[in-house]
């Protein structure tokens, strides 16, 4: 009974027993994996580089390094943890598809994670830009498969996920046909042609006519 | 939200530039941030250790007190840093989760300790990581139940009884705890003696004794002798009825009391004996009254009274029910299984011992406890095979919950060993607490009889110690509820000797030449005066200021009042300032020089007894200071 008793208490002390002998190697192999993933690591260009790409000073750039290596220290940000991070702010809703969106333009160069030159090239643009790039890089945001036109459908997708942060909850309600009224709208204002896409051109030129836009664009240089 | 969350805001804000061209209605302005954005490092000096970091890391956590501005409280101008007075190692732990988002739990460290530094910094312990949040519940648990021990230890009933207590109260509290007093020890042995003549006598009872002249057969004692057994049964049973009626008259809840599973034992104890009392000599009923009889080896429960292991015994099987249950279950399972394949393997065989399923069962039970008595056993080889599959399983099936309960039993008893040592640790922190007390009244006497700071003579520089400004305050501050209250604090020897005195109406009213008219009331021990203690005199028994004449009794602890000792008196009083001018009598220490001019004279009560009060003279080597206080 005493060796009952000394292998039991032996058993319960150990936390995790190493399956690896038993039941085959699966757990260490995903281990081994999960390793290979966190020590790949990915270091930004130089300051001085960097300084020069974007309009940033010495001094933000530092900020916002140390702020970025703080949450990712691998230097890199896949897709999941971006829309995690995203979801956040808004909790009432599902900000899933828009951190989608949002992921594809920002990884400029479409490697499916986003590094600190894409987050300061981004973050450049329309924080510091001048208010055609940022038209730009508005219109990139909604051209979904990056053909150069925004269609119907793809503004309708990027228009439902914005609507779906909302959540259920909001004044007025939502309606089913809330976000076709708004696509149909948008589109009555930007394509000018009627030929059912909207391209750059017809969007910049629609958006600098508005004077609401080009008022709101200077709205978030502060930011930082 | 998470600390790094903070760090992307301005991203998520950044993007909301491609809402813009959808938005149906304009953007609300944005917040104008006041503060500087320039990121600066900030010092932060703990007990030494200096620890510098980002205000940002910092700012991440608005709602703690590093975070806030309650900082400022403990900024540092002229070393321009932050200064708190605590752990550093602690400190490193704070710090570390506000620069990684994660509270870790260090494991060297006390978790009341690291609870504390928590509540200072204003962290909520619920955001320990993962990692650490599974030993911080077991250790603060673990310390949880610590203290509600401590607690209980304290309420223990080794604590004196307050002198109003009933009888009914005294009793219970004998009963309950024996070493409480020698009439309660001597109860508690006499019964335990008694326990064991009832249990001894049951069995001997039963012993084959030599059978009386002229009959062959041996008979048991218990016939053989049976007025002696009954009496000694008569006897017994008294002392325990008598037991259990004090009992229930000094329990403090009876119906509590007789739900208790002891005071069922001792039902159970004593019933037999009534029940056959009141039994007829009937052959039927006899039978029953003979089972009945067997209810007395119950008595022998009544030793758990007088045995702590038994308690924990009977404890740790009340909270392994469940484990018991599982084992009783699990067994009762394998043995319907075992017993209904045994069966049928054995059928055909003839003359065989396993004649039904239920006849099974006593072979089965005794394979899987591994007796193997032999005689019940299978012949076929498929029984052999089974039988032998029934005694492997059976020691699986009973080893399972055994542990369960051994540790059950290891933690109970351990607990019962640290309240043990509680207890006789609580005797000995009372004790020091007590002499803390005695310290710090004595040091306050002391300082009252020195004059106070303000009336500190030249000449007792001797007599005055070293004393801390803190404690002077304390006394200060003593002093101010003396006069509040008008009463004085004196010490416990020296308040029951008051008490004494006075229902002795013990007084001497002795003038001294502190005033020719004042009569001093004092209470004249020499032999106090022998005593090295500091004794210090005075309390005023009863309240009521009008009645002077109840409020003092002084003791001089002078071993003479000569006519030397009243010069020296005369020459002290000079010494001493008249504090009031006015009627206020509850000011600080009045006393009253050279007779005539004495204004709280005027305005004493016309009694001649006691105007003043003479107070306090302590016995000491060098002086004999007497200060007068008038009321």
């Amino acid at each position: 009974m005493g060796a009952v008793v000394g292998t039991l208490s032996l058993q319960t002390r150990q936390r995790r027993p190493s399956r690896a002998t038993m039941f085959g190697s699966t757990n260490h192999d995903r281990v081994c994996d999960d390793l290979e993933l966190s020590v790949v690591c990915h270091r930004p260009e130089a300051l001085d580089l960097l300084e020069a790409q974007s309009n940033f000073n010495r001094k933000e750039l530092q900020v916002l390094y140390r702020g970025f290596k703080n949450e990712c220290p691998s230097g890199v940000v896949n897709e999941e943890t971006f829309k995690q991070i995203y979801s956040q702010f808004f909790p009432h809703g599902d900000a899933s598809t828009y951190a989608h969106y949002l992921f594809n333009a920002f990884d400029s160069s479409q490697s499916g994670s986003m590094k600190f030159e894409d987050f300061i090239t981004a973050l450049s643009i329309l924080l510091r830009g001048t208010t055609t790039e940022k038209l730009q890089w508005t219109f990139n945001l909604y051209d979904i498969n990056k053909d150069g036109y925004i269609n119907k459908e793809e503004m309708t997708d990027i228009v439902k996920a914005i609507y779906d942060m909302m959540g259920r909850f909001t004044y007025p309600a939502l309606k089913t046909d809330t976000t076709k009224q708004h696509v149909d709208a948008f589109f009555q204002k930007m394509d000018k042609n009627r030929d059912g896409v909207v391209t750059l051109d017809e969007f910049i030129l629609s958006c600098q006519e508005d004077e609401n836009i080009m008022r709101s664009l200077q709205l978030f240089e502060n930011v930082i | 939200m998470a600390a790094g969350v903070a760090t992307w805001l301005p991203f998520a804000r950044a993007a909301a530039v491609g809402w813009l061209p959808l938005a149906k209605k304009n953007m609300p302005k944005p917040p104008v941030d006041k503060k500087s954005r320039n990121d600066e490092i900030l010092f932060v000096n703990v007990s030494g250790l200096r620890f510098q970091t980002w205000k940002n890391t910092l700012d991440r956590y608005p709602d703690t007190l590093l975070g806030s501005s309650e900082k400022e409280f403990f900024y540092n101008e002229d070393t321009q840093e932050y200064f708190f007075d605590r752990d550093p190692e602690m400190f490193r732990h704070i710090l570390n989760f506000y620069r990684t988002g994660k509270l870790h739990y260090p494991r060297q460290e006390c978790i009341q300790a690291f609870d504390e530094e928590l509540a200072f910094y204003g962290i909520v312990p619920d955001i320990i990581g993962d990692c650490c949040m599974e030993e911080y519940r077991d250790r603060k648990k673990e310390n949880q139940e610590r203290l509600a021990e401590d607690t209980e230890a304290e309420m223990a009933t080794d604590t004196p009884l307050p002198p109003e207590s009933t009888t009914r109260e005294r009793l219970w509290r004998a009963f309950e705890n024996p070493h409480t007093s020698t009439m309660a020890l001597v109860f508690y042995y006499v019964t335990g003696f008694f326990i064991a003549v009832s249990v001894i006598a049951n069995v001997v009872e039963t012993v084959p004794c030599r059978p009386i002249k002229g009959s062959k057969k041996d008979l048991p004692c218990g016939e053989k002798y049976t007025v002696a057994f009954f009496c000694m049964d008569t006897a017994c049973v008294l002392i325990f009825t008598f037991e259990y009626l004090m009992r229930l008259f000094a329990a403090p809840s009876r119906c509590k009391f007789m739900r208790s599973v002891m005071s069922v034992i001792d039902v159970v104890a004593i019933m037999p004996y009534y029940i056959g009392l009141v039994m007829p000599e009937n052959e039927d009923v006899s039978g029953a009254f003979v089972t009945l009889r067997v209810f007395r080896v119950f008595r022998i429960f009544k030793f758990s009274r007088h045995s702590q292991g038994l308690r924990i015994l009977g404890y740790t099987l009340k909270s392994c029910a469940s484990e018991l249950g599982f084992l009783l279950f699990s067994l009762t399972m394998a043995i319907i299984i075992f017993a209904t394949v045994m069966f049928y393997a054995e059928k055909g065989t003839k003359g065989t011992n396993f004649t039904s399923i239920p006849a099974s069962f006593w072979y089965t039970i005794v394979t899987m406890t591994t007796l193997g008595y032999g005689d019940m056993v299978p012949n076929t080889i498929a029984g052999k095979i089974f039988g032998s599959i029934c005694s492997l399983s059976g020691v699986l099936v009973i080893a399972l919950p055994v542990p369960v309960i051994v540790s059950n039993f290891s933690r109970i008893y351990h607990q019962n060993q640290r309240a043990d040592k509680m207890r006789a640790q609580q005797k000995v922190r009372q004790a020091r607490i007590r002499m803390a007390k005695k310290g710090t009244t004595n040091a306050f006497l002391q300082y009252k009889e020195d004059g106070g700071f303000q009336f500190r003579d030249n000449d007792s520089v001797l007599c005055v110690k070293n004393r801390s400004a803190f404690e002077h305050q304390h006394h200060h501050l003593l002093h101010c509820l003396e006069k509040t209250t008008n009463h004085e604090f004196t010490d416990e020897l020296t308040f029951s000797e008051m008490c004494m005195t006075e229902s002795l109406g013990y007084r001497t009213s002795r003038s001294t030449s502190i005033s020719s008219q004042q009569g001093l009331s004092t209470s004249c021990c020499p032999r106090r005066a022998k005593r090295r203690a500091i004794r210090l005199a005075n309390s005023t028994v009863s309240v009521s200021r009008g009645s002077v004449q109840e409020l003092d009794t002084l003791q001089v602890h002078k071993t003479s009042i000569g006519p030397q000792s009243r010069s020296s008196l005369n020459a002290r009083t000079e010494d001493l300032k008249l504090n009031c001018e006015d009627r206020d009598f509850t000011a600080a220490i009045i006393s009253i020089p050279t007779p005539p001019a004495n204004t709280p004279d005027e305005s004493l009560p016309p009694s001649p007894a006691i105007p003043g009060i003479l107070r306090n003279s302590r016995c000491s080597y060098t002086h004999e200071t007497v200060k007068i206080s008038s009321l």
